[in-house]
């Protein structure tokens, strides 16, 4: 298959639509980094804002939006490794705060 | 049912047994299949990365906040999502097989991208000139400076390979050697690029902000 796909849907007004919110994404993070929370806080509403931010990249910018079995695709496998990945924090911890039975 | 009907029946079966082989995955051409998995398995290498930091932090007390000022990571963030709209209008003028506007695009994704790069070396540079290296931090833990040098080192490598690859495939398509989908499949990577930055900024900068 040597033609492209056509991405017709949106156009140019969409993708600076996009652009315009995953700015605005951008700078709410570094105004978090101002915010005067925990670094645990902090972290948690970097991750979500961080995660919509690619979300809207991979669904408007990546054109997942438009193709639904390989949005699955991508999505099932990425966040299964993304899980896995996950396995070590408990560890993290207890190298910080001792093991929760010797207090 | 007769010889003539059996042989029509195999010639039909073998047609869609071909058929069915010829159908693309997710009916994408296989070069842009081929960057997906690259991409889910990049993820798997940087979000690798990124958890180890994580790890590494978490465990760590006093941890370092050596950066007194955002401008620089605000500019870079700005300067790679603006590059990625760029992609996009190269991508779509490639489909209305726009040559001339295609490669303008194009330049001036990789232009951007090589300020990118520019900027990120010069923040480097001034890490260094205060003592930070691999495997030295002046201001906590030398973990801290492993980190940071192989997180944003590994996005810095990406970013250049991007870069070399769009100043390619823009000369090969505006000589007529290259088609609009690997246009397409150029502007996934570099989207790609500018995604993994989302998630380094606020973990590698603004979270080891002092202010």
């Amino acid at each position: 298959m040597a033609t492209a796909e056509t991405h017709t849907s949106g156009g140019m007004g969409r993708d600076i639509a996009v652009y315009i919110c995953m700015l605005v994404l951008a700078g709410l993070q570094f105004l978090i980094g101002l915010q005067n929370i925990s670094t645990s806080q902090m972290f948690v509403r970097m991750l979500a804002v961080a995660v919509i931010e690619g979300g809207l990249a991979l669904l408007f910018f990546m054109h997942l939006s438009e193709n639904r079995g390989l949005r699955w695709f991508v999505l099932i496998f990425t966040v299964a490794v993304l899980l896995g990945l996950q396995y070590g924090w408990t560890d993290s911890f207890r190298l910080i705060d001792g093991v929760p039975w010797a207090k | 049912m007769s010889q003539a009907d059996l042989s029509i029946h195999a010639q039909v079966s073998r047609t869609s047994a071909t058929d069915a082989m010829a159908e693309p995955a997710f009916r994408i051409p296989a070069k842009k299949m081929a960057m997906w998995l690259f991409i889910i398995a990049d993820t798997a290498t940087f979000a690798g990365c990124l958890v180890a930091y994580g790890f590494i932090r978490n465990s760590t007390p006093a941890w370092p906040r050596p950066f007194h000022s955002m401008t620089n990571a605000a500019i870079m963030t700005f300067i790679l999502l603006t590059s990625s709209l760029t992609m996009l209008f190269a991508m779509r003028s490639a489909q209305r097989e726009d040559k001339a506007g295609t490669f303008r695009w194009m330049m001036i994704s990789a232009f951007l991208g090589i300020v990118f790069a520019f900027l990120h070396i010069r923040e480097w540079v001034g890490l260094i000139d205060e003592g930070m290296t691999l495997l030295h931090n002046p201001f906590g833990p030398p973990t801290f400076g492993a980190a940071f040098f192989s997180i944003t080192g590994l996005h810095l490598l990406h970013v250049t390979g991007g870069v070399i690859a769009l100043l390619a495939v823009a000369i090969r398509y505006k000589g007529g050697r290259y088609a609009a989908d690997d246009i397409e499949v150029t502007g996934l990577y570099w989207h790609f690029v500018d995604l993994v930055w989302m998630f380094v900024v606020p973990f590698m900068y603004v979270l080891n902000w002092s202010h």
